[in-house]
Order: C-alpha cells, then sequence, then structure tokens
C-alpha cells in the first residue's frame, strides 16, 4: 500500500505542477473570482441563464461580433424546440447560390445554416468599428485565460474616464481588464438595457454573467454530454480496478 | 497454456495447425507466458506497460481524428472545432488524444526516471536503453508536430520558434530551416509536411518499440535489486503474476487520465491555443506544452556568447550554445551507460547517488517551471545553475562516483532479500 501511495504522489506532483506554472496570472489588475455553476466538476448549464443570455447576445453584441463556429440547429442545447429554432434562424438572411440561372441569390437562414455575422469580412468589420476588429466570440471563453471571469471583468470594468496622465483617442475607452486599458468598445451594455422575456432583472451584473454563460455554452457545446459519460466511464474504470486488484492479490497470494 | 515452450503443443488443433507453420503461438507463449521475470518488481516496471497502452491510444484516436482533419492552413483550425462540434464523439476524441500526449510523457518519463533509479542502463542493457532514449526523441519530435496541427497562435508560433532554432547552426542553418518549414515562414508547406509527419513517427516508434521490447527479452528485466536472477526460486513468469499486476497499474493510470479528459480536458492546455494563427501578431508569450519545458529552459539559460577572454571574438553565439546544450542534454542520455563507472545498478545500495538523483529530480523540475516563466531575473539565475547542475550531474558526477561511492552491501538473491523482507514484516 505504501508504494501504491507513493506512486500516486510522484504522479499528482507531475501532472499537476505545471498547468500552474504555465497559467501564472499575466494582468496586473486581480481578476473577480465568481463560482460560475458550469465550471463545477459534475454540473450542466444553466439553460434559462442560457437563453436570457443568448437574448443578450442577439440584442447587443451579434451588432459587432459573429459567431461563425454555432449552428441555429445547436440552439436545440438551449432548451429551444425545432419550430423556435426555425422561426430564429428565418429572422436572418445568408447568400446562397448560384441558382440555375449563376445567379448569387438571398434566402432565409435554416437551422443548419451556421450564426450570420454582422459584417461580410474583417475589413468591413474594422471599418464600422474605427479600425479594430471586434473578434468572433465562439471561441471567446477559452481563447482567454481564465475566460469567464476575464469576460465579467471585461463587461463590467468600465471606468467613466482615463485615470489623470492617460490620454484616450476618440472611440477608446478605459477598462480595467483589458490588456493595455485603452478598449475599442464602447460599454456594451447598461441597465434594463434589456427587457428579458422571462421578466428577469435586467441588471447589468445580470446580462453580464448570463450572456458568459451562453458564450460558455458557445465556446463548448458538448461540455453536458462529456460529463455525463465521464460519470459513467469513471465508475465503471473505479469498480474494474477493485476488481483487478482482487484478482492481482490473488495470482499473488503464493508468492506474498 | 502457459506451460508451453515447445513447439505444437497446443490442444486446439487450429492453434497447433498455425503453430507447426508459424510458431507465433510458441512466441507469443514463451515471451508473454513463462517469460521468467523477477519476481522483486515494484509498482514503477509497471510503466512500459503503460506507455506501450498509451502508444496504441495515441495511434487509435489520432487516425480517427485525421478521417475528420484538413492538413491546409485556412481549413485546419476549423476543422478541428468541427471536429470537436459535429463529429460523433468528436470532442471526445480530440481529448483523448490532447491529454493522451501528456499522459504518455508522464508515463515515459516515470519509466525513464525508474530506469535512472535502478540503474537499468547499465550492461547488459546498453541497447535497450538506447532504444528507450530513441523512443523518447521521436516522441518529442511526434508530440511537436502534432501540436502545429490545429493550426492556432500557439502551434504557428510554436513552429516557427523551435524551427528557428535550426538556423543558428553555421552554414547548413538556413537550408535546413527552409527544409524544415517549406519556405522561409511557417505556411501552409510547414503544416503539410507536418501532418505527414506526425502520421508517420507513430509508427517509426512501434517499430523502435519492438526493437526496446526484443532487446528486452534477450537480457531479461533489472529489478529493484540491480542484481541479476541467479535460479528459478528469483523469477516468476510473466503470466499470470505480471500480467494480473500490469493489467491493474493499467486500469489505475486509466483512472487518472480519463479523469482529466472528461472533467479537466483543458486543465494542460493554453488560452492562445484557442486562437487561429495569425503571422501577424506574435502572441505575449510563447511556451510550449509542459514536457518539453526543462529543454526549452536549457536552451534559454544560455544568454551569452563564448568569446575569447579579451578580443571580443566570437567563438559561440548564444543562440548556438543554447540549442547545443538542449539537444546535448538529451544526447547525453544515449551514453549514460559509458558514463556511470559503478558497478552497482540500483540507488537503493548507492547513498550518494541517491541524492545526486535527487537534486536531478529537483532541478529537473526547477527547470520546467522556469522555462514557463518570462526569461527575466531570478528565474534565469535559477535555470542556469539547474542547467548546470544537470550537465554536471551527467558528466562529472556520474563518472567519478562510481570510483569514490562506498555502496552497501549487495543481497545474496533476489529470493533472499524477499524473505528477509516477508520475516521483517
Ligand atoms: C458597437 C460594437 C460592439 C458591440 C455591440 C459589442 N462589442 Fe465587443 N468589441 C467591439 C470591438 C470594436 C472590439 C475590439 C476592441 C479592441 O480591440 O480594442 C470588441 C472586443 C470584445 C472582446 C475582446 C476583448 C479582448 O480581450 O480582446 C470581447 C470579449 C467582447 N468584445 C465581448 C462583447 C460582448 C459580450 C458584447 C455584448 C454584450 C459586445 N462585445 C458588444 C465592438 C463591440
Ligand atoms: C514509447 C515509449 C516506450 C514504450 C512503449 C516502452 C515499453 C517498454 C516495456 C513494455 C518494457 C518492459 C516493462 C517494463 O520494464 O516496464 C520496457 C522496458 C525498458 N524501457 Fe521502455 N518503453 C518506452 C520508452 C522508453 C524510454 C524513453 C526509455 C529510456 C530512455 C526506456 C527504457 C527502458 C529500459 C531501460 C527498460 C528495461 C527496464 C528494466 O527491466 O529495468 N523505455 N519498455
Amino acid at each position: 500500500m505504501m508504494k501504491i501511495r507513493k506512486l500516486f504522489s510522484v504522479f499528482i506532483v507531475l501532472a499537476f505542477l505545471s498547468p500552474v506554472a504555465s497559467h501564472a496570472a499575466k494582468s496586473t489588475e486581480e481578476l473577480p473570482n465568481i463560482p460560475w455553476g458550469f465550471q463545477k466538476v459534475f454540473s450542466t448549464y444553466d439553460r434559462p441563464a442560457l437563453q436570457r443570455g443568448f437574448q443578450v447576445y442577439k440584442e447587443v453584441c451579434a451588432g459587432c461580433h459573429g459567431l461563425d463556429k454555432v449552428a441555429y440547429r445547436n440552439l436545440s442545447g438551449l432548451g429551444y424546440n425545432p419550430d423556435e429554432i426555425k422561426a430564429i434562424a428565418a429572422e436572418y438572411t445568408v447568400i446562397d447560390g448560384p441558382n440555375d440561372e449563376g445567379e448569387m441569390f438571398e434566402r432565409a437562414a435554416v437551422p443548419a445554416d451556421r450564426f450570420v455575422s454582422p459584417f461580410p469580412n474583417d475589413n468591413a468589420a474594422r471599418a464600422s468599428n474605427g479600425g479594430a476588429l471586434p473578434p468572433d466570440l465562439s471561441l471567446i471563453i477559452k481563447a482567454r485565460t481564465n475566460g469567464p471571469n476575464y469576460l465579467f471583468g471585461l463587461l463590467t470594468g468600465y471606468a467613466e474616464e482615463a485615470p489623470a496622465g492617460e490620454e484616450l483617442l476618440d472611440g477608446q475607452y478605459w477598462n480595467k481588464y483589458f490588456p493595455g486599458h485603452k478598449i475599442s468598445m464602447a460599454p456594451p451594455l447598461s441597465d434594463g438595457l434589456i427587457t428579458y422575456s422571462d421578466g428577469t432583472e435586467a441588471t447589468v451584473e445580470m446580462a453580464t454573467r448570463d450572456v458568459v454563460e451562453f458564450l460558455a455554452w458557445a465556446s463548448e457545446p458538448t461540455m453536458e454530454a462529456r460529463k455525463q459519460m465521464g460519470v459513467k466511464v469513471l465508475l465503471f474504470l473505479f469498480f474494474l480496478s477493485v476488481l483487478l486488484y482482487i484478482v492481482k492479490r490473488r495470482v499473488w497470494r503464493d508468492v506474498h | 497454456m502457459s506451460g508451453n515452450t515447445e513447439k505444437g503443443q497446443f490442444d486446439n488443433k487450429v492453434v497447433s495447425w498455425v503453430d507447426e507453420r508459424l510458431p507465433i503461438f510458441t512466441m507469443l507463449s514463451k515471451e508473454y507466458g513463462v517469460f521468467p521475470t523477477p519476481k522483486n518488481f515494484n509498482y514503477f516496471w509497471n510503466f512500459g506497460a503503460i506507455a506501450m497502452a498509451m502508444l496504441s491510444i495515441m495511434i487509435l484516436t489520432g487516425i480517427f481524428l485525421a478521417m475528420n482533419y484538413t492538413a491546409h492552413a485556412d481549413e485546419a483550425f476549423n476543422s478541428v472545432e468541427r471536429i470537436t462540434r459535429d463529429v460523433n464523439y468528436g470532442w471526445l476524441l480530440r481529448y483523448l488524444h490532447m491529454n493522451g500526449a501528456s499522459f504518455f510523457f508522464i508515463a515515459v518519463y516515470i519509466h525513464i526516471g525508474r530506469g535512472l533509479f535502478y540503474g537499468s542502463y547499465k550492461g547488459p542493457r546498453e541497447l535497450l536503453w538506447i532504444f528507450g532514449v530513441l523512443i523518447f526523441l521521436l516522441m518529442m519530435g511526434t508530440a511537436f508536430m502534432g501540436y502545429t496541427l490545429p493550426w492556432s497562435q500557439m502551434s504557428g508560433w510554436g513552429a516557427t520558434v523551435i524551427t528557428n532554432l535550426f538556423s543558428a547552426i553555421p552554414i547548413v542553418g538556413d537550408s535546413i530551416h527552409t527544409l524544415l518549414i517549406g519556405g522561409f515562414t511557417v505556411d501552409n508547406p510547414t503544416l503539410n509536411r507536418f501532418f505527414a509527419l506526425h502520421y508517420l513517427l507513430p509508427f517509426v516508434i512501434v517499430a523502435v518499440v519492438f526493437l526496446h521490447v526484443w532487446a528486452l527479452h534477450v537480457t531479461g528485466s533489472n529489478n529493484p535489486l540491480g542484481i541479476e536472477p541467479k535460479s528459478k526460486k528469483d523469477t516468476l513468469p510473466f503470466h499470470p503474476y505480471y500480467t494480473s499486476k500490469d493489467v491493474f497499474g493499467l486500469s489505475v493510470f486509466l483512472l487518472f487520465y480519463l479523469w482529466v479528459v472528461f472533467f479537466h480536458p483543458l486543465a494542460l492546455s493554453h488560452a492562445d491555443h484557442f486562437k487561429p494563427f495569425d503571422s501577424m501578431v506574435t502572441p505575449e508569450h510563447i511556451v510550449p506544452e509542459w514536457y518539453f519545458l526543462p529543454f526549452y529552459a536549457i536552451l534559454k539559460s544560455f544568454t551569452a556568447d563564448l568569446v575569447i577572454p579579451f578580443t571580443g571574438i566570437i567563438l559561440v553565439e548564444a543562440k548556438l550554445l543554447g540549442v547545443l546544450a538542449m539537444f546535448g542534454s538529451i544526447g547525453l542520455l544515449f551514453v549514460l551507460p559509458w558514463l556511470d563507472s559503478s558497478p552497482v545498478r540500483s540507488a537503493t545500495f548507492r547513498p550518494i547517488y541517491k541524492i545526486c538523483l535527487f537534486l536531478l529530480l529537483i532541478s529537473m523540475l526547477v527547470l520546467g517551471y522556469t522555462g514557463s516563466q518570462p526569461a527575466e531575473g531570478w528565474v534565469v539565475v535559477a535555470a542556469q545553475i539547474t542547467t548546470a547542475y544537470y550537465f554536471i550531474h551527467f558528466l562529472v558526477i556520474l563518472p567519478l562516483l562510481g570510483k569514490i561511492e562506498r555502496t552497501k552491501p549487495l543481497p545474496k538473491s533476489i529470493n533472499e532479500s524477499v524473505l528477509a523482507k516477508k520475516e521483517g514484516k
């Protein structure tokens, strides 16, 4: 038993020393530390929060940010039924073709289409945003260290004006958490900007929490399937290990 | 069937028929049935079999990933995302493969550490050891090229930094660099050749593992006492004793591995690995995967050129020194059997060697940490001290220590030691 325990400790040291080392924080500002439900080991996404977060994305962020890795059909993961999804998709137009005459044409989006981006290309997006590119948000949670907390900080961390001695260019805003602090995104949210269809009060904090939950889902829609399978696999493997240990003991009985 | 070593003594007619024509069952029974194995292995001897299982998992998941992957600079990042989102169980394939590389390295590092501690590299197992180091090198190459395939910021910039090292080589450096990346910058040709090689190298590893295990079955295994088995009393048939132990060990290892795969699949990855590669935007901090960090730190710890004193003539540039040291640190392992002058294998009986080896472990951990940090201030100094120790350990301590160390008396036989331990309980 001692040996096994020794072995395990070697293991844990090796496996967990490195990520701690490489994930050392780089921002000067301490990020908020919110106990996100979906980050708990066995937890799922919160469906009502996902739907509210989708509403925030759709009514606010989608004006500037695409979500091009997510398809409308994926919205079933938020709890929408096929008819609702069809209706949501139909609000957008996509360019399709060429048709039999060789012409490109516009049609309403269908559930199989990916989210329609607000701008046809990066240059158009830059042109409308004073030269700054609003990144696609499909993977934003994974593409930032401590993604959910960073996003929460970013969206709630605007200051009224820059600290003394700092110059902001036209169209720049002071943000506590953005690297370099000068961000070209105006504070996108304000209290009561959104009227939630489920009646929840849309404070900035609430809307931010919801949109972060939604974007976490968008970056990994398969999280729930993963955790569900994980529980089964690990339980199975645990009992298998116990059985194999008993077998090993019996085989070795005459040697020990 | 485990009692058979003579040809053709199998109860099953089909088995006999095949065996008379191609004695594959005889071979299996000899090498994995009755194969005499020291009876005193501890659990560190599980990691060879575990490494073998990880290699199989990597090849299997890799082939299925390749079925859905597009090796083109414009498509690679999206195709990997599509695998995790739209391919059935694609997320599982990717997470198994991604974390599988880490756990493969964990297993192999423990496996190598076992060899260092118990002196498994010493005669007559030198060639067995050399095949092992070769496997390790091939694994590093494979993992490095695999990491470029998702074509993320870390992929592209990691490839840029590492391939750039080769241009430090005098005269031929630039040509090697161009050949490696298929042009002057890391671009689509780089991705295509890395994909081809990433698919090829694991099968080369399989071939070297075959040689490695073949050599093992000629010399037989070492053991925690480091003395050769003398009689039948010292060994056990591989089956059922070590098959049952290996399977149990593997199961526990998989428990750790799959825990990470299912519940912390991104614990070992970096945010910049989820941004598509952009050759115009350099990430703030380019770091390799954790299993390369100690060697990366050795590379970075050479901060000054080698000059002829008082003349200012540069003999070797710092960058080249770093590159030489990094490859040298692994190259040393190839000649380790001839560096260590002690006739005693196991560190159990070598009190001073044990301490030196412990310092080497600490050095590797410190190097691993410093490798992950920006090279400034005390980090550089710590990396330099531990790099120095790494080379002193292999080049100075090991050749001398064997001559001066008072080793503890070796037991007469494996069996005697096992019995003595049992009575002590
Ligand atoms: C009016 C257009 C606009 C709207 C609306 C908008 N953004 Fe942005 N966003 C931008 C621009 C422009 C940038 C790039 C800023 C820069 O690089 O300085 C940006 C950057 C970002 C970033 C990246 C910050 C980083 O670390 O690089 C995130 C995350 C983000 N926005 C989230 C959101 C969310 C969530 C919403 C909806 C609540 C939203 N944005 C609404 C224009 C917008
Ligand atoms: C793909 C990676 C590898 C695989 C699949 C592998 C497989 C194995 C297996 C199955 C054994 C027998 C069981 C055991 O003793 O644990 C073994 C033994 C051994 N391996 Fe490896 N190995 C790998 C890498 C390495 C490396 C990188 C080294 C050293 C640099 C190494 C050094 C040795 C030595 C010295 C032995 C004999 C050990 C002894 O009996 O004490 N192996 N290997």
